[in-house]
């Protein structure tokens, strides 16, 4: 029998390709048919999350951090409660990582703080002695790209019914809306809104400076999105 | 019609040696580069803190994984079958202008897909998938090289004087076939330039941003297979194929056994595509997927020692070329590496030794040896093997090439070691408690212990480099040295001293 495949290259391919996508037929199709559902108190990000979520991506913080607390005791007293996939759901792409050079991030919003970020980012020395993190001063001049994180939560919304100013169950019984702009004008005086909070609590005048004009740096929307993760 | 020997016509297969070459020294600069920011971080500025966004570890990594794996090997592989094919199926590229044509526009659009590629990730426009890490424009002209290598391979078959595909052929097809299926599921994304605000706004952002069709535990499942098998269809099916041809054809030896090639391709084929859960022990996907990963993980060895023990036995009784070509160590050291990494993957899949190993520097010793001792090895002896008969030229430097094959080695086995060591101490401290069951170590002690093992590491990363280097410089001298007499050489490849 392979001898005779072996002479006819067409039924070949098609016998090695049936061979290849079985697994993935049975491994990956039961699985979608249950996608995976928000757990209570999972909310998709705002728009300035979005640009920090954004901001992670375009430097690869996720070569180094991992998004996954796994259910061992060693983990949960280091980081937090272990994942859930529900607590996924609107992660798109998802950012679990490889590779932990650096620590787990996936609940450092109920740890770190807006001025412990700040000084970390601008120089990780000054708050961790033999850090090996590089610095991210650019991120304090480089300006947050708030179009594209809209045009992010318009397209999770759109094709993917990401629940954007609908009523969310809370853990609590109650029920909370993340509101999401009906236009770029919106969008950025959404943004402009939520950066002056963080701001309020830096103390890099040209941060502060840059956001009283209007503009938003990368830092902003990064410490945004890291203080949301818990 | 007269009776000589088919004249091959390897155009196409030059250019893309040119590329292998090229990628590799810029891809492992990369990644020795970027080793040694992890044991000095004062590097990620040695440019000057302008460009330190452009220098930095995270910014270069995906560059050195895209450009070693994409570039490199792809070269590689591409070079090799437009050697390879055409002479398992007795046919010359320049009987077909057709394919001819199509084998040089694949070369210079996958040329434009690579500078997008570089641009791109530079940039920082990246979907953060590993390997997968193009925006959709770079996406869409990797599928195109993609179609037109498919139309190369069975264009090429369909005009074959040689009835029966040989063994690499089979390999050869099914990394077009695999590559193919699990680029496009992994890739599946949405322009986020398709949607439109309440107030009608649209093209709203950057037009080549895009978002995973998929979310979260499913986004990650969809990688990890990808990741996983694009570790099988791009470092493990194209490389045997490569092997089942170079190793018979430099040693003279035929092949120790069809009926072991048959169970290994058809046992490879079949067991690889489940072992990808393996990447994702403990994490959110359903358990059963998780053991179903580890199983198979384990299964996995029958066949990768099927095809490695196939490519020793076939230097059964001819061991002294092992001693007399430098030719014949890669190629037996690489089917070595085989073993040795197909190995030591498994033992790592098994669930209570990933739960250390899992976000260790241990899984990234275990893919530098399989990538530096069996992918780089071997490319390097198909090129070694290919470039006299390309040329017409005798190879420049033995003695150039025995020193390289030390250096390399001797790198390989200061990678894996060091990362060993730096794995298993990091997880080890992680998951220590004191008496009252407090952690016994903060994060940042399992950093500073593995400065001497980074330091180490970039060391053998360096010494793998430079071996690299004297690899394209042995080949580039060959272009330049005396002619072979004879138009066809028979096994070993002629060597200067």
């Amino acid at each position: 029998m392979f001898h005779w495949l072996e002479k006819h290259p067409f039924l070949f391919a098609v016998g090695v390709f049936i061979t290849i996508a079985f697994a993935g037929l049975i491994e990956i199709i039961p699985n979608f048919a249950q996608a995976s559902r928000p757990v209570i108190g999972t909310k998709p990000v705002t728009v300035l999350e979005q640009a920090g979520r954004n901001v992670y991506i375009k430097n690869s913080c996720n070569a180094c951090h991992s998004q996954l607390i796994r259910p061992f005791k060693a983990e949960t007293d280091r980081y937090g409660h272990y994942s859930l996939s529900g607590e996924y759901a609107y992660d798109r792409p998802f950012l679990w990582g490889s590779k932990r050079t650096g620590p787990d991030l996936m609940r450092v919003g109920n740890y770190r703080t807006t001025e412990w970020h700040e000084n970390h980012m601008k120089n990780p020395k000054s708050v961790m002695p033999s850090s090996i993190m590089p610095g991210y001063p650019w991120l304090f001049t480089n300006k947050a790209d708030i179009d594209t994180a809209f045009a992010t939560q318009l397209t999770n919304a759109q094709f993917f019914g990401v629940p954007y100013n609908k009523p969310i169950p809370m853990k609590d019984g109650s029920t909370a809306v993340v509101k999401m702009a009906d236009s770029v004008a919106g969008a950025h005086a959404m943004a402009l809104a939520e950066a002056k909070e963080i701001t309020s609590k830096m103390k890099d005048q040209n941060v502060k400076d840059a956001v009283a004009h209007g503009e938003i740096p990368e830092i902003v929307a990064l410490i945004a999105y890291l203080n949301s993760m818990k | 019609m007269e009776n000589r020997p088919l004249e091959y016509d390897y155009t196409v297969a030059k250019m893309f040696m040119v590329t292998t070459i090229v990628l590799g020294a810029v891809g492992m600069t990369i990644g020795v580069f970027i080793a040694f920011e992890l044991a000095f971080p004062g590097l990620n500025t040695a440019f000057g803190s302008g460009v330190a966004e452009y220098t930095a570890f995270g910014r270069l990594r995906p560059l050195h994984t895209d450009s070693v794996a994409f570039g490199f090997t792809v070269s590689g592989i591409f070079a090799t079958w437009f050697y390879v094919g055409q002479r398992v199926l007795k046919v010359s590229m320049a009987e077909s202008k057709f394919l001819m044509f199509i084998g040089k526009l694949q070369f210079w659009l996958y040329v434009i897909g690579v500078a997008a590629a570089v641009v791109s990730l530079f940039m920082g426009y990246t979907s953060s998938k590993e390997y997968a890490e193009f925006e959709w424009p770079v996406d869409i002209a990797i599928v195109i090289v993609w179609v037109l290598w498919g139309v190369s391979i069975f264009g090429l078959i369909g005009i074959r004087r040689e009835k029966s595909l040989y063994i690499s052929v089979w390999y050869y097809i099914a990394t077009f076939l695999g590559v193919a299926m699990l680029y496009l599921f992994n890739n599946m994304e949405i322009p986020t330039m398709l949607a439109t605000s309440a107030a009608g706004e649209t093209n709203i952002g950057d037009w080549f941003h895009s978002i995973s069709m998929y979310a979260g535990t499913n986004d990650a499942l969809v990688q990890w297979w990808y990741g996983h098998n694009a570790v099988a269809f791009v470092f493990t099916v194209p490389i045997i194929a490569m092997i089942y041809y170079f190793l018979p054809k430099e040693s003279g030896q035929a092949i120790y056994s069809y009926k072991l090639s048959l169970l290994s391709f058809w046992g490879l084929m079949f067991v690889y595509l489940w072992a990808g859960g393996h990447h994702l022990l403990f994490s959110t996907v359903p358990d059963w997927m998780q053991t179903m990963g580890s199983i198979f993980s384990i299964v996995l060895i029958l066949p990768s020692w099927g095809s490695a023990i196939n490519m020793l036995l076939t230097m059964k009784g001819e061991w002294q070329q092992v001693a007399a070509s430098p030719l014949i160590k890669f190629m037996v050291l690489a089917s070595t590496f085989y073993m040795f990494s197909t190995l030591e993957g498994p033992i790592q899949a098994i669930k209570s030794v990933n739960a250390i190993a899992h976000f260790t520097d241990w899984i990234v010793g275990h893919v530098h040896d399989g990538t530096l001792g069996w992918v780089g090895f071997m490319i390097m002896a198909s090129l070694f093997h290919m470039a006299p008969r390309v040329f017409k030229r005798e190879l420049y430097s033995k003695s150039l090439m025995a020193a390289q094959f030390w250096i390399q080695t001797l790198g390989i086995v200061l990678y894996f070691t060091s990362m060993w060591i730096s794995g298993i101490t990091q997880g080890m401290m992680w998951r220590a408690h004191d008496e009252f069951g407090n952690l016994a170590y903060s994060f940042m002690d399992t950093v500073d212990v593995l400065h001497p093992y980074y330091a180490l590491r970039g060391t053998g990363g360096l010494l793998f480099l430079i071996g690299f280097f004297m690899f394209a410089y042995n080949i580039y001298k060959t272009m330049s040295a005396r002619p072979v007499e004879e138009s066809e050489l028979q096994n070993a490849s002629p060597m200067g001293a």
